[in-house]
């Protein structure tokens, strides 16, 4: 036993922090390692697409924990570290420069990484998102008047389009399914978005390939299969993202589309735990189905949940998932699961804005996806997500008539 | 010296809910409470700078509309992640129907 050499979080970001934390707030009192391959300090990623790109002075990274916190509540930080190797047996990380760190418990919150395109050719104008050091590269690129072609249709790549209008640079986005959005996001709120986008001058061209891409240190040229060549300055591509579970594998730690986990966060080794991007796990509230969910609150919440269970608290996950996006004047917010409703009710709010309350076949509440200007529609999907939680079967007239959704949850005893 | 500033309308403010208040170059949160109570805070969440006016008030909690930070909008005491800084508040009083605010001098 290694009775006092403590905790090792591997992967600092949004959910390592949180699990960090959430460790001393929850009185642990032994050694917090927390192992980052950024040489960053913790931070969050969500404003990477949006204020790192807008921020007209220096870009200020959106720290979680700074120095003064690591300090005060005396979690060592080891940026600039990649994990080897785990030794499961002799309870043991491993470090890339030869380091052994000895563990009691160990987390990994390894996240996610940028799917990346084949066959490219390597060019400083063919850029991805998903580090800090990712958006500094990308706003040295962004200025009016210039071209960015985006590639994928999804909130990364929407999000920097909308960032890039706002410099005033020319922007085309590139999906290949017949709209954008199309994981995840129904078609009406789709349409919304394009029609945002393309408002507010961005080219969106959606069912078309990508047949080849040329790129040097100036330009890049993509071939598309309607026959078109785009001319950019620089391409972002925006293609999703893969689990880091590397790590996972290499220890014989079981892996389902991200390193499974049971409820409780731990994985198919004892004293390993995983949580965030990089973990699938099941979910009670959709009949245990299996998820893997690329959300900051999702790695917030696991972060923090994983913290208490680390410490022999058994709790379940069970959070209703939740997902926002901002683009232009417009938010899009998203509570539970889509793919699970059968049928669709509206409810038209002030100012365009809408929701979309999504019902399974018993007619329970499972889903509410939304849109609309500023933060119009954040009231009512917090409400359906609590409603989603209680697993509400509310009398759809409610619904549609802009009945008060807090007088559809059950009253407190 | 408390500089009373007149906010709005006692019944401008549904139970249980918060309307933004903007004055002087500064913005706030008025709430009232389920028992009908008021309440003001500053407008901006302590996190990420959200007005807390389009989020969602539960008992004597406000949430923020973006990224679900609570706070106790009768102390401005921040409850758990993402926020930890608290929210500041301010005097209120009810005089006839009006609700006026206590700025400072």
């Amino acid at each position: 036993m290694n009775g006092d050499a403590g905790i090792i979080i591997v992967g600092a970001g949004e959910c390592g922090a949180r699990a960090a934390l959430g460790l001393r707030e929850n009185g642990y009192r032994r050694k917090i390692t927390l192992i980052g391959d950024e040489v960053h300090l913790p931070y969050e990623r969500p404003p990477l697409s949006k204020k790192v790109l807008l921020d007209h002075a220096e870009p200020r990274l959106p720290a979680v924990l700074n120095d003064l916190a690591l300090a005060e509540k005396a979690i060592r930080h080891i940026g600039g570290a990649s994990a080897d190797a785990i030794d499961a047996a002799g309870k043991r990380l491993i470090l890339s420069d030869g380091r052994a760190l000895s563990y009691d418990k160990l987390l990994l919150t390894t996240g996610a990484a940028p799917r990346r395109l084949a066959n490219t050719p390597a060019s400083s104008r063919i850029l991805y998102l998903r580090t800090m050091d990712d958006a500094i590269a990308l706003r040295s690129h962004i200025r009016a008047n210039m071209h960015v072609a985006v590639l994928g249709g999804g909130f990364i790549g929407l999000e920097v389009a909308a960032s890039a209008r706002s410099y005033g640079a020319k922007v085309t986005v590139i999906e290949s399914q017949e709209r954008i959005l199309k994981r995840g996001v129904p078609e009406l709120i789709a349409e919304t978005i394009t029609a945002l986008h393309q408002r507010n001058g961005v080219a969106v061209k959606c069912g078309v390939a990508v047949l080849g891409i040329e790129a040097d240190e100036r330009h890049v040229g993509i071939s598309l299969s309607d026959g078109k060549v785009i001319a950019a300055d620089v391409l972002v591509v925006g293609i999703g993202a893969q689990p880091r579970t590397e790590l996972a594998v290499k220890t014989g730690i079981a892996v389902d589309n991200g390193i499974a986990v049971n409820e409780h966060l731990e994985t198919s080794i004892a004293d390993i735990f995983a949580a965030g991007d990089c973990c699938s796990f099941p979910h009670p509230l959709y009949g245990g189905r299996r998820l893997r969910l690329e959300a900051w609150r999702n790695a917030q919440d696991q972060g923090i949940l994983a913290a208490a269970n680390l410490m022999g608290a058994a709790r379940c996950y069970q959070a209703v998932p939740y997902f926002w996006s901002d683009q232009f004047d417009h938010t899009l917010q998203i509570a539970g699961l889509v793919d699970e409703g059968r049928t669709v009710v509206r409810r038209d709010l002030d100012d365009g804005a809408f929701i979309l309350f999504h019902l399974d076949a018993e007619q329970r509440l499972v889903a509410a996806s939304g849109v609309g200007p500023g933060n119009r529609i954040a009231k009512d999907i917090k409400l359906s997500e609590m409603l989603i939680a209680k697993r509400i079967m509310p009398p759809i007239e409610a619904l549609t008539d802009g009945v008060n959704l807090k007088s559809l949850l059950p009253k407190a005893a | 010296m408390t500089n009373w500033v007149d906010a709005c309308a006692a019944d401008e403010i549904d139970q249980e809910d918060v309307v933004r208040f903007d004055h002087a170059g500064r913005t706030f949160a008025i709430y009232r409470s389920p028992d009908d109570e008021y309440f003001v805070t500053d407008g901006l969440c302590t996190h990420e700078k959200i007005h807390l006016a389009d989020g969602l008030v539960i008992d004597d909690t406000i949430e923020c509309p973006k990224h679900n930070g609570r706070f106790s909008y009768k102390t401005g005491e921040a409850r758990g992640a993402p926020v930890c800084v608290n929210l500041k508040t301010y005097p209120v009083k009810v005089e006839g129907d009006r609700v006026m605010i206590g700025l400072g001098a």
